[in-house]
């Protein structure tokens, strides 16, 4: 084997008790960017919690007198064509956004997850059932199908998140179903099962904190994924309803005026949408690279 | 070849059966009643009623399963609630508008993004890997519906550059003969030089909406296998052979590096058709995206489940394509059975 | 073009082939800059033969890629120079390296099949080599590439020649990567560890090979391996190297009967060899220390512990055409849908015996443990423990029975065999707790006991895994193995993925522990010299049955079947 691979374990054993923790300040050296995305992410938390107390207006308010008014020192993102303040409205959507995402994730988290190790790890029958239904999923486009079940279900916020946890239960399943698989095979679970763990045991005691890590990361990608289907439904008019300030929502409602010349009413929105995504994209990059080196792309 | 191409198509066929009864639960099985919803709001209950007969919703859920597929195998979807309309002339009629524009997408996408993540993972550390890097990140956290409108701000309001974004042609230019349905082939056999151009036009921008969109995952990829790749023992082998840089970046590295990306393409493809919806309502692209968008907006469910279904197999047939492309390339499927 | 000489014309004798002088060899990592190589010096004479020898983490294979100038983006060459036939490799540009590399050097690597591109055909890649050095012309580079397949006795080269390397085997894989490595008649061979991963009988067939074509081509070569006795019985001069450094070189008859320099005397005492015992494998004051071996003879008249009866396992053959092919009934499925792994065979354990399982890859000799292990369910044949027909009760409720205290399990990858995230100690324990009645407060205690008894320092007890050398996650396992007091372990190849000499103290620790204890062994393994060592009988299986078993010594010294005389004759003989 080369050598250059086993250059650097040879000194691993030394420092042991804070390896994450130097491995985190390592990556974060590594990768400022990283950093950058940890403080983005306190600060997206921070407004969802205590936006709807921090903003000069009422996010509600219309006031046609002040419509359509462009970025001033009264109106930082400007007024839309109620003559709503822009600023209040984006920040205390964030509330709506963050929520909408974390609960399909959480949703998805727990659904495909257990449904996915559980496949990988006894196969058979359950994995033939649960890849099935995966499947299935997979085969429409995902936004296709997150549009037709909200049609179907009705439009309600509630049955946005459960069509964004639906479209992303695949990439769940697939995720945990592969670390079950490879691991139900690893010397760890044999020596397992020879010291007397059942089935059930082996799953929920070895496997499952292993795998953990992975869908840790696995959550905070697809965070990212939801946020941008919920925006995406509420575009085309599904789900949230105005007036709510909701980020998708207040695009569409400024992508008529774009084209005379008013940017700023779907600019802000948008753009606070952008960063949310980044921000969750980056985490979950950060995240790989602390939990798997390897798969550093 | 031929064998295993007929083996990938029945795997298909379980596939096509749950997609099936997937969009047909979605009309029939869920809470609400589907004949009021068919019916409209103002219906009376007779009128109710009567379309719940004439639709053969009172019939036990198997038959009207049966029903459905019977209807399927005729190509019939249902009629339009607000136009009156068969749902099945509606889509045929506005496919090749959504299947002109993504597909000119998704080449524009390969053609920047393929070679970006090779040179990126060639070049690993330098300028072109950070842009790759940035450009992989950004571009999946754009919206593609806010990207979609800072490009026409950009390009129609501030520059000029661009026309209207008001569908597949400005007022003054009439449509080709319908040969192919895609205007830029269609204007092309004509010779139409005039209409070609406006056609592209219009095109551009939506096109590269949706190629930014789908730049990321595929740079991303290239540049992740590409690496593996590079650092895998047979290209080791292939440069102490002395191969030099070309043979081994090519034929040894390359072709196999495609393989994930191969892969990767039916995911790009479940993004593109999703992403296809929102830039059509951005530009008011005449596609099945946008007529599914204004039927859902008038809770008229026919054109919906046929939209729904319609991509459905559009997609399972595209992911046939890319494993019979994975085929071709990889000689260890190719060879097996 | 280089004006590097010809094999065929010789430029005199006093200049070596390779000189490598003070090379030092550095990677930059995250800890800093560390050498790898330090201040090397090595010549090799034209047409000689050397071997480069260390454990993991020696640099020998660094060194190689040095020469080669192929060393991945961290590493670079430091100081020193490197000439090849007077040139300086260190200072030539880019191009002039890439001619000489498969032209005038080249290179063979360990896994044949990853270093063979996986898409391309191989005579496609043979052609790839000889048209990049303009050996041959475009019309008759095909007969070219057959010529070379031929030349490494690959039989029926013309098909072979549009074979994928998915469709040959791993010696045969090897043999193609030796005719890349010798299409253009190269003065110089560096061979890094190529038959690692082979079996016995391959790894002499692809040695015997590399030695008669460099030989009658007057070839340099360079033996890269851990392994001493292979480099002394093919290699004409060896160099010992450790942790960066070249500690010894001689010639490789006096490296075994006189080797100057201490660890050369630790690595040749680990490696296994005939005529010694396992007390010899240890350095000379460890060995003193050691108590003698005791020489318990095993008792005839006592019924034996295991007695395995006609043991059958048969998996179904694997392929989609079969499953289509029946759900339409076009053809009718053929008898032998079905692959026996384990074909019918017998054997019995004594208590306290300790017996070796002998094959190649392949074999069934795993399927065989993991059914005796009960892992996997049987597909018929007895399997009594005892007295107990355990081989009867479904693989999936043996997990929580009490029968399972009795027979446990030393796997062979000490890193992958433990959670990785659980301590030492709460792996040692995680038996104890499932299957013994311990009370939680004497569980420490217990597990402080074990590692003291499998030479585990205390302070590791509470390590991860990734904390933990080698030598110290096979203490783990082994503490955990014995931690229930079984009646019989068995040992899956439990140090082969271990340097020689932490090998030799496992392989010692083993037998103490048996003799403590007094449980049965049945020790899967792929190399005779070390079964001999630790085994009384041994058993030799090949695809799937019994060929032949006996006292071990019986069988070494005068085997009845024509397989067990092929693996001992491909057991590399150094000069001892």
């Amino acid at each position: 084997m080369t050598e250059t691979v086993t250059i650097a374990p040879v000194a691993a054993p030394k420092h042991s008790s804070n390896s994450v923790l130097s491995h985190a300040l390592y990556i974060m050296k590594d990768n400022p960017v990283t950093g950058l995305a940890f403080g983005l992410f306190a600060l997206i938390a921070l407004l969802a919690l205590f936006g709807p107390y921090i903003v000069p207006y009422d996010p509600l308010a219309s006031n046609t007198a002040q419509a359509l008014k462009a970025p001033s020192m009264a109106h930082w993102f400007g007024t839309d064509q109620l003559g709503r303040d822009i600023f209040s409205r984006v920040i205390v959507a964030t509330r709506l956004d963050f929520i909408i995402a974390i609960a399909s994730v959480i949703l998805v988290f727990i659904m495909g997850g257990f449904a996915g190790i559980a496949a990988g790890f006894f196969g058979g029958w359950t994995d033939r059932i649960v890849s099935r239904i995966a499947d299935t999923i997979m085969a429409f486009p995902l936004f296709v199908l997150a549009m037709g079940i909200v049609a179907a279900l009705g439009n309600t916020v509630t049955n946005i998140v459960i069509a964004t946890a639906i479209v992303n239960f695949p990439l769940y399943v697939r995720v945990a179903r592969a670390e079950a698989n490879v691991r139900r095979e690893a010397g760890f679970v044999q020596a397992a099962r020879l010291s007397g763990n059942g089935d059930y045991r082996i799953l929920l005691a070895h496997i499952l904190p292993n795998i953990m890590p992975i869908m840790m990361v696995q959550i905070s990608l697809t965070m990212g994924y939801a946020i941008l289907n919920a925006a995406g439904l509420s575009f085309i008019g599904l789900g949230v309803k105005p007036p709510t300030p909701e980020w998708g929502i207040m695009v569409a409602e400024g992508a008529a005026n774009i084209i005379s010349g008013e940017w700023w009413i779907a600019l802000f929105p948008g753009a606070a949408l952008m960063i949310a995504v980044f921000t969750f994209n980056l985490l979950g990059d950060g995240l790989r690279d602390l939990v798997d080196p390897q798969r550093r792309t | 070849m031929l064998t295993t191409i007929g083996k990938r198509l029945l795997t298909v066929l379980p596939t096509l059966i749950g997609v099936i009864i997937v969009t047909f639960l979605l009309t029939r099985a869920l809470p609400g009643d589907p004949a009021a919803y068919f019916a409209g709001p103002a219906a009376s209950k007779e009128a109710v009623e009567q379309i719940r007969v004439s639709l053969g919703l009172d019939k036990p859920l198997p038959e009207q399963f049966i029903r459905y597929v019977k209807d399927l195998t005729q190509g019939n979807l249902g009629n339009s609630l607000s136009t009156g309309r068969p749902v099945t002339t509606e889509i045929v009629s506005r496919l090749p508008a959504s299947a002109e524009l993504t597909l000119l997408g998704l080449i524009l996408s390969m053609m920047i993004a393929v070679p970006l993540g090779i040179l990126a993972a060639v070049k690993q550390g330098s300028w072109i890997d950070h842009t790759c890097r940035v450009v992989a990140t950004a571009g999946v956290s754009l919206p593609v519906f806010f990207t979609g409108l800072l490009l026409v701000y950009v390009f129609y309001y501030i520059l000029g550059w661009s026309p209207a974004p008001i569908g597949r042609l400005d007022a003054f230019t009439s449509a080709p003969p319908n040969y192919t349905g895609f205007y830029l082939i269609d204007s092309l056999v004509t010779g139409n030089w005039e209409t070609f151009r406006a056609t592209l036009s219009q095109l551009i921008l939506p096109a590269a909406t949706l190629c930014i969109f789908s730049l990321a995952p595929i740079a991303r990829m290239t540049r992740a296998s590409m690496l593996a790749v590079l650092a895998s023992e047979f290209v080791r082998t292939a440069r102490a052979s002395g191969l030099d840089g070309r043979t081994v970046i090519i034929t040894y590295a390359f072709r196999n590096a495609m393989l994930p990306v191969v892969t990767t393409l039916g995911m790009v493809f479940s993004f593109l058709l999703g992403a296809n919806v929102l830039v059509e309502k951005v530009f008011a692209w005449p596609g099945i995206g946008s007529y599914a968008v204004e039927a859902l907006l008038q809770s008229d469910f026919a054109p919906v489940q046929g939209f729904v279904l319609t991509m459905a197999v559009l997609y399972v047939l595209l992911n046939l394509l890319i494993d019979i492309l994975y085929g071709v390339i990889d000689p260890r499927v190719r060879l097996e059975g | 073009m280089l004006k590097a000489p010809t094999p065929e014309v010789d430029v005199g004798t006093a200049l070596p082939l390779l000189d490598i002088r003070n090379l030092t060899v550095e990677f930059a990592t995250r800890r800093g800059t560390v050498q790898a190589v330090k201040k090397v010096n090595i010549t090799l004479a034209k047409g000689e033969t050397l071997g480069i020898v260390g454990e993991s983490g020696s640099g020998k294979s660094v060194t190689s890629y040095a020469v080669m100038r192929i060393l991945d983006r961290a590493g670079s060459i430091a100081e020193g120079s490197v000439l090849f036939s007077g040139l300086d490799l260190r200072a030539a540009p880019e191009s002039e390296m890439r001619d000489l590399r498969g032209r005038e050097m080249s290179m063979i690597f360990q896994s044949p099949r990853l270093a063979l591109n996986p898409i391309r055909k191989i005579g496609h890649q043979i052609e790839d080599v000889l048209l990049q050095h303009a050996q041959v012309g475009n019309e008759s580079v095909a007969d070219k590439a057959i010529e070379v397949l031929e030349q490494v006795r690959i039989a029926r080269p013309k098909e072979r020649y549009h074979a994928y390397p998915f469709e040959l085997s791993g010696g045969m894989c090897q043999r193609v990567v030796i005719a890349l490595a010798l299409a253009c008649r190269p003065q110089l061979l560096i061979a890094d560890e190529p038959t690692t991963g082979l079996d016995v009988t391959t790894q002499k067939a692809v040695m015997d090979l590399v030695v008669e074509l460099t030989r009658e081509r007057g070839m340099s070569t360079i033996l890269i391996t851990h392994d001493l006795g292979l480099a002394a019985a093919y290699c004409d001069k060896v160099v010992v190297m450790e942790k960066g450094l070249v500690v010894e070189t001689s010639p490789s008859e006096t490296i075994f009967k006189a080797p100057a320099h201490a660890y050369t005397r630790k690595l040749m005492r680990a490696t296994p060899r005939p005529g010694i015992t396992l007390r010899d494998l240890l350095p000379e004051d460890e060995a003193a220390r050691a108590r003698p071996l005791a020489n318990k003879p095993v008792l005839a008249d006592e019924a034996p512990l295991l007695v395995v009866e006609n043991l059958v396992k048969e998996y179904p053959r694997k392929g989609v055409s079969t499953s289509i092919k029946k759900m339409f009934g076009t053809t009718p499925v053929p008898e032998n849908e079905v692959f026996r792994a384990v074909d019918g065979i017998s054997f019995t354990i004594g208590r306290g015996e300790s017996v070796g399982l002998v094959g190649e890859s392949g074999c069934g000799k795993s399927t065989t443990s993991m059914m005796l292990m009960r892992l996997i369910d049987k597909t018929s044949g007895t399997i009594a423990f005892g007295g107990e027909d355990i081989g009867a009760i479904p693989a999936r409720n043996f997990a929580t029975l009490p029968q399972r205290k009795k027979i446990q399990m030393v796997f062979q990858d000490p890193t992958d065999s433990l959670n990785p995230r659980f301590t030492a100690a709460r792996a040692i324990a995680d038996p104890l707790l499932r299957l013994s009645d311990i009370s939680r407060g004497a569980l420490r205690a217990k597990c402080e006991e074990l590692a003291t008894q499998v030479g585990l320092p205390l302070q590791f007890l509470d390590r991860f895994p990734h904390q933990l050398s080698g030598g110290q996650k096979a203490r783990v396992g082994i503490a955990r193995a014995i931690a229930l007091k079984p009646d019989l372990i068995i040992l899956d190849e439990p140090t082969a993925a271990l340097d020689v000499s932490v090998q030799a103290v496992v392989l010692n620790l083993l037998q103490d522990l048996k003799d403590e204890l007094g449980m049965s062994y049945l020790f899967v393994s792929h190399d005779l010299n070390v079964v001999r060592l630790l085994c009384d009988r041994v058993i030799v299986m090949n695809t799937g049955r019994i060929v032949e078993q006996g006292p071990t010594q019986r069988v070494m010294e005068a085997p009845e079947a024509a397989y067990t005389r092929d693996l001992l004759a491909a057991i590399p003989h150094p000069p001892v």
